[in-house]
């Protein structure tokens, strides 16, 4: 919210400066995010008044004017507004001045005539944002003025961002008793409201059939006013710099008093209401077309005003165009209503609406303001455009109005929440400051009663967040927790899952961190026929589908990189994935990754050869050898994936992830160049590790033979090295496979796998005799599970 | 005989001057002093000397063939230094040529801030927990004493699954849960994903908070304004940072503060803001079955990128999660 200092300084004068101002209102809660003087920089802009108009000669548009700017003679000046005529008072740019954005005001000659300065629009001094013409000023402007003297226009104004809960600042005079509160300094009402004492009967009558929901209605009918009166340029200066355009006296007057007050108020063209008034809840099929033009179907919790035709206004929340006031009104009825923030708070987002009054109603306006707030708007009008006031009519519910909350407050919770002792007189004096009524009730404890305005007071650790709030959070002690030396569980059978990331950084990964959220197309090719979940408002398509696998976010991230000229990528993720079961989500940590391009970064002795199956396998196998875990690679139905080049990781019969290059079909879909390599594994079962238990080695030499196998080409290299594992040979310790080879001298359907055994003993040095015949054993049980015979 | 002896050697001295090579060396050495060499035939004239003569001949041959063999031995060491030296000299390698393999990758800013921010943590005592993604509004709102209506709600722009379930908007529900599961004393931490439906400059759909939690007998302000203080000045490792803390508004904390920091890296007189704080609101500790007369407790929540950008000097939220390898690799 816009506030200007010097409005709030009507109340009080703290004798603070405006970073003053901002810096204890910030230290106090109301955050300020910034300081603007009320107009944008200009200088050498004074008052004028146009002493004559002519013709220019030579150019149809252009006038010749003489102006008044408080010196010895008037200055002549081109001038091409329209609206420019004699005796106007219009702001002067004279020779020398500099307005918004550094344009200098010189001596010219305009088609041939000499202009001494510029008679100046409303937009020209950034003061609007378009404007027709001159801008026009008071009659009773003093000639020559500084224009931002006359208008005030170094005014600061402080954009402040209130907290939800401080809905009593969102006015003028919140913020001056808030300023009046933190510096000590005197407060008061700026004037006195003569309340009416008489007035005619109007004839519109209120019923209000929601009292709960509207426990205060007060209106009065004012007629005969001018309506050709304009809007003061005070009132518009003090609207404008808040933030709000000017729009018509009525209107403005409203919003001016809801500026200054707090209380939104609400006037309807008393000649275009049909019968009474109704606060009620809407009815079922209701619409209403609102004020900014739009039909709304109303739902069944919308309170509404109505009258005989049906709603005539969404209640604090927005008027409706039917009975809106215009430029013909003469007769109005002004609405002040205390609506409970229950009954308005999420209304009107419900309808995609925010307005001033639904932000304020939401929140809590002062139940106490809407005769105060009614009189004063009823004042301004009668003081500027004339006409009568109705006598008042009131419809209030007094048990249905909140009242404030009585709160019993113990010095020694004080204490325990702040740890610092406040003495009794703290206590009182800072509250009494906030106009809160204090009464002790015995040693160290008070009844505390909020002022009505305090909706956000409910319990005690409000009041002593007043207390802190006021006395101020950084002179608050400091303390270290003491607590006792405790010493935390260390399971060593789970692994960090900072243990994986450091594994694949080892082997020159890079983690990305990607979005959780894709697009349908890429969620679908990698759901795996799990069910995925779709957000209700995403902020685009491509982010409309919660992840199931990581690989979509880290494939663009890819593709990225790829179209950044990086001729070598390799990356990694570890985050959740989602998927919608019956029961609800899954929402499994998972760690994948991508390789792209040369195996070895760009070396002068190795060669440039591009990343395979086997690199990423490889990448695979050492994450599984970080937890100290045992798989198997079996083949795989994965559609995104290369049908010969992509294998299930399994552990314990579980599939736990999978690998391989991506599918040729996705190059092109993802906008990738080749050949890409993935994998995708579970989290949880890489985290549990194994606690090592050692085992005797042997004192005895090992010894090594190599045996080539050749086997069908259809057989898998792991068939031969599970055959020797069931085999489960006492003085076998080792099985390594070295040589995988096909070509001359094999049959074209067959290969030679050649293995490394060592063999050991714990008792002894093995003979000849004995590696032979656990040899002969191998090669048996090789040709048995393969029907591999030993190569010659 | 002694001018034979003499003759010899002289020929051995010459033989060995022309010497280039090991064997040629070997042939030298047998030719001398092998079996059918030159000293042993002389030896074997020993035989026919007067048993008188026959010691003082076999002296001086003795003495006349060690002198050839330590001029042998000498040439052998000779040559084989030479081949050494030749050896090594055809090894050396341009030692300025790059290694193999020279090929790290590196954390991501985020995990490398999430990491520190554990570990500092880690050290008084807190442990890690954590929490779904796809959270209800329950734990996200109802439980953290925001009600459906509240105004407060409108600030955290949500994204929904549907009218019960959505993405947390922060890690805040993580408290819940540990509460819900576990009576006091709790010190937690809960790092993770959180997401607001917001997209521009400064902001990221998704972003990091850690969320921290506390809760014991005698937990209070003082003591929470230790801790971030004490947390600041460590992560920052600036024993002079400025820390300033100002009253805010959280539904879940009362009194609830915002925290500031100020370093002359940031400029003069520039606060920044870090995180928000406050004392567990007693509704809040209610609503997860922890009485509120016996327990106090505080949490922080705070932007992990917005400490990593104030770290590392990151001056756009959005390098986070382009994923650039050229600003990821700055983190080694």
């Amino acid at each position: 919210m816009k506030v200007s200092k010097h409005w709030i300084e009507q109340w009080t004068q703290p004798g603070w400066c405006a970073e003053e101002m901002s810096e204890a209102l910030s230290l106090a809660g109301l955050e300020v995010d910034g300081v603007e003087p009320a107009a944008p920089a200009f200088k050498g802009v004074v008052v004028g008044e146009v002493l004559r108009v002519d013709k220019h000669p030579d150019a149809d548009k252009l006038h010749v004017t003489m102006v008044d700017v408080g010196e010895e003679a008037p200055l002549q000046i081109v001038c091409g507004a329209k609206n420019v005529r004699a005796g106007m008072k219009a702001p002067c740019a004279r020779v020398g001045a500099v307005l918004p954005g550094g344009f200098k005001i010189k001596k010219a000659k305009l088609r041939g005539v000499a202009s001494f300065g510029m008679l100046c629009s409303a937009s020209e001094l950034g003061l609007a944002e378009s404007a027709e013409g001159l801008m026009v000023l008071p009659s009773d402007a003093p000639v020559g003025e500084d224009l931002r003297v006359y208008l005030d226009l170094d005014d600061p104004i402080l954009d402040v961002d209130l907290t939800p809960n401080r809905a009593d600042c969102l006015s003028h005079e919140g913020m001056a008793r808030e300023v009046a509160a933190l510096a000590g300094s005197a407060y008061a009402e700026p004037y006195t409201l003569i309340t009416p004492e008489a007035g005619f009967e109007t004839a519109i009558q209120v019923a209000v059939e929601a009292p709960d929901a509207c426990p205060r209605y007060v209106g009065v009918e004012v007629r005969g006013f001018n309506k050709d009166v304009e809007t003061p340029l005070w009132i518009q200066e003090a609207l404008r710099r808040c933030g709000i355009r000017p729009i018509s006296l009525v209107v403005d007057i409203t919003n001016y008093v809801m500026l200054e007050l707090g209380q939104p108020l609400h006037a309807f063209d008393a000649d275009r209401l049909k019968g009474g008034i109704q606060v009620r809840f809407a009815r079922e099929g209701e619409a209403l077309v609102t004020l900014d033009g739009q039909r709304r179907v109303l739902q069944r919790n919308t309170l509404v005003i109505a009258d005989d035709s049906g709603p005539i206004a969404l209640a604090g929340i927005m008027g409706g165009e039917a009975t809106a006031v215009g430029d013909e009104t003469t007769r109005i009825f002004f609405e002040a209503a205390h609506f409970k923030p229950e009954a308005i708070a999420g209304r009107a987002r419900q309808y995609g609406l925010h307005t001033d009054a639904s932000h304020r109603f939401e929140r809590g306006v002062d139940p106490a303001l809407p005769p105060k707030a009614l009189w004063r708007a009823v004042d301004l009008l009668l003081s500027l455009a004339g006409g009568e006031v109705s006598r008042r009519v009131a419809v209030e519910s007094f048990e249905h109005l909140p009242q404030p909350a009585t709160i019993t407050l113990h010095q020694e919770k004080i204490e325990k929440v702040l740890g610092m002792v406040f003495t009794g007189q703290m206590v009182e004096s800072l509250l009494q400051r906030l106009h809160f009524q204090v009464e002790p009730i015995g040693v160290g404890r008070w009844q505390v009663r909020a002022p009505s305005w305090r909706f956000d007071i409910a319990i005690e650790e409000d009041l002593i967040e007043e207390l802190a709030r006021l006395y101020g959070y950084n002179r608050l002690p400091e303390s270290a927790v003491h607590a006792p030396m405790q010493l935390g569980n260390l399971p060593e059978t789970e692994l960090d899952e900072q243990a994986l990331r450091e594994a694949l950084v080892q082997r020159g990964y890079h983690e990305v961190i990607t979005y959780s959220f894709i697009d349908a197309e890429m969620a679908q090719a990698f759901a795996l026929n799990q069910q995925t979940v779709a957000l209700a408002n995403p902020l685009s398509e491509e982010l409309a589908i919660m992840r199931p696998s990581l690989l979509p976010g880290i494939l663009k991230a890819l593709a990225y990189n790829q179209k950044r000229q990086q001729l070598r990528v390799r990356i990694f993720e570890i985050g959740r994935v989602f998927a919608q079961t019956e029961q609800g989500y899954e929402q499994p940590m998972k760690i994948g990754g991508a390789i792209y391009g040369s195996r070895a970064p760009l070396h002068w002795d190795t060669p440039v050869e591009l990343v395979d199956f086997f690199d990423i396998k490889g990448d695979v196998q050492a994450l599984l050898a970080a937890a100290d875990m045992e798989a198997d690679f079996t083949p795989a139905a994965h559609p995104a994936l290369h049908p010969g080049q992509r294998a299930w990781v399994e552990h314990q019969g579980q599939i736990i992830g999978y690998l391989g290059q991506l599918h040729p079909a996705y190059y092109k879909r993802m906008k990738l160049a080749e050949s890409v390599f993935v994998f995708e594994l579970a989290l949880p079962p890489l985290l549990q590790t194994r606690l090592p238990a050692a085992q005797p080695i042997s004192r005895f030499p090992e010894v090594s033979r190599d045996l080539a196998f050749v086997v069908d080409r259809s057989v898998p290299a792991a068939a031969i090295e599970q055959a020797i594992a069931e085999l489960d040979h006492p003085l076998v310790v080792q099985v390594q496979l070295f040589d995988l080879y096909t070509g001359d001298n094999l049959p074209a359907d067959k290969k030679s796998l050649a293995v490394k055994l060592r063999f050991s003993s714990l008792a002894q040095t093995l003979s000849d005799e004995q590696v032979d015949a656990a040899v002969a054993q191998v090669v048996e049980a090789v040709q048995r599970a393969t029907g591999g015979v030993l190569r010659q | 005989m002694q001018e034979t002896l003499s003759k010899l050697v002289e020929e051995a001295r010459d033989a060995l001057s022309k010497i280039e090579s090991l064997a040629d060396l070997d042939q030298l050495r047998v030719r001398f002093l092998g079996k059918k060499g030159a000293f042993t035939a002389l030896m074997k004239q020993l035989g026919n000397m007067s048993p008188e003569q026959r010691p003082k001949a076999g002296q001086v041959i003795n003495e006349a063939k060690q002198t050839v063999q330590a001029l042998i031995n000498e040439k052998k060491a000779a040559l084989e230094a030479a081949a050494l030296a030749a050896k090594l000299a055809a090894e050396a390698v341009d030692v300025t040529l790059p290694g193999r393999h020279v090929d790290i990758g590196g954390l991501h800013p985020v995990t490398r801030t999430l990491n520190r921010i554990e570990r500092l943590f880690a050290q008084a005592g807190f442990t890690v927990a954590q929490g779904p993604e796809i959270e209800d509004d329950w734990h996200n709102f109802e439980a953290l004493n925001i009600p459906e209506t509240h105004p407060a709600r409108a600030m955290h722009d949500t994204f929904y699954i549907n009218g019960r379930d959505l993405l947390r908007t922060h890690t805040s529900g993580v408290q819940v849960r540990v509460m819900k599961s576990q009576q006091p004393p709790i010190r937690i931490i809960a790092p993770g994903r959180v997401y607001r439906c917001d997209s521009d400059q400064t902001h990221t759909p998704m972003f990091h908070q850690v969320e921290g939690l506390v809760v014991e007998e005698n937990a209070n302000f003082a003591q929470l304004k230790t801790l971030i203080i004490d947390f600041l000045r460590r992560f920052f490792e600036d024993d002079n940072l400025k820390v300033r803390f100002r009253p805010s508004y959280f539904p879940f904390t009362e009194p609830s503060a915002e925290v500031d920091i100020a370093t002359d890296l940031f400029g003069e007189g520039r606060w920044m803001e870090v995180l928000g704080c406050g004392m567990v609101h007693p509704n809040v500790l209610r609503n997860v079955g922890i009485d509120p007369d016996k327990y106090q407790g505080f949490a922080f929540g705070l932007g992990v990128e917005r400490l990593a950008m104030l770290r590392y000097g990151v001056n756009d939220l959005r390098l986070f999660f382009e994923n650039d390898l050229r600003f990821l690799q700055q983190f080694k």
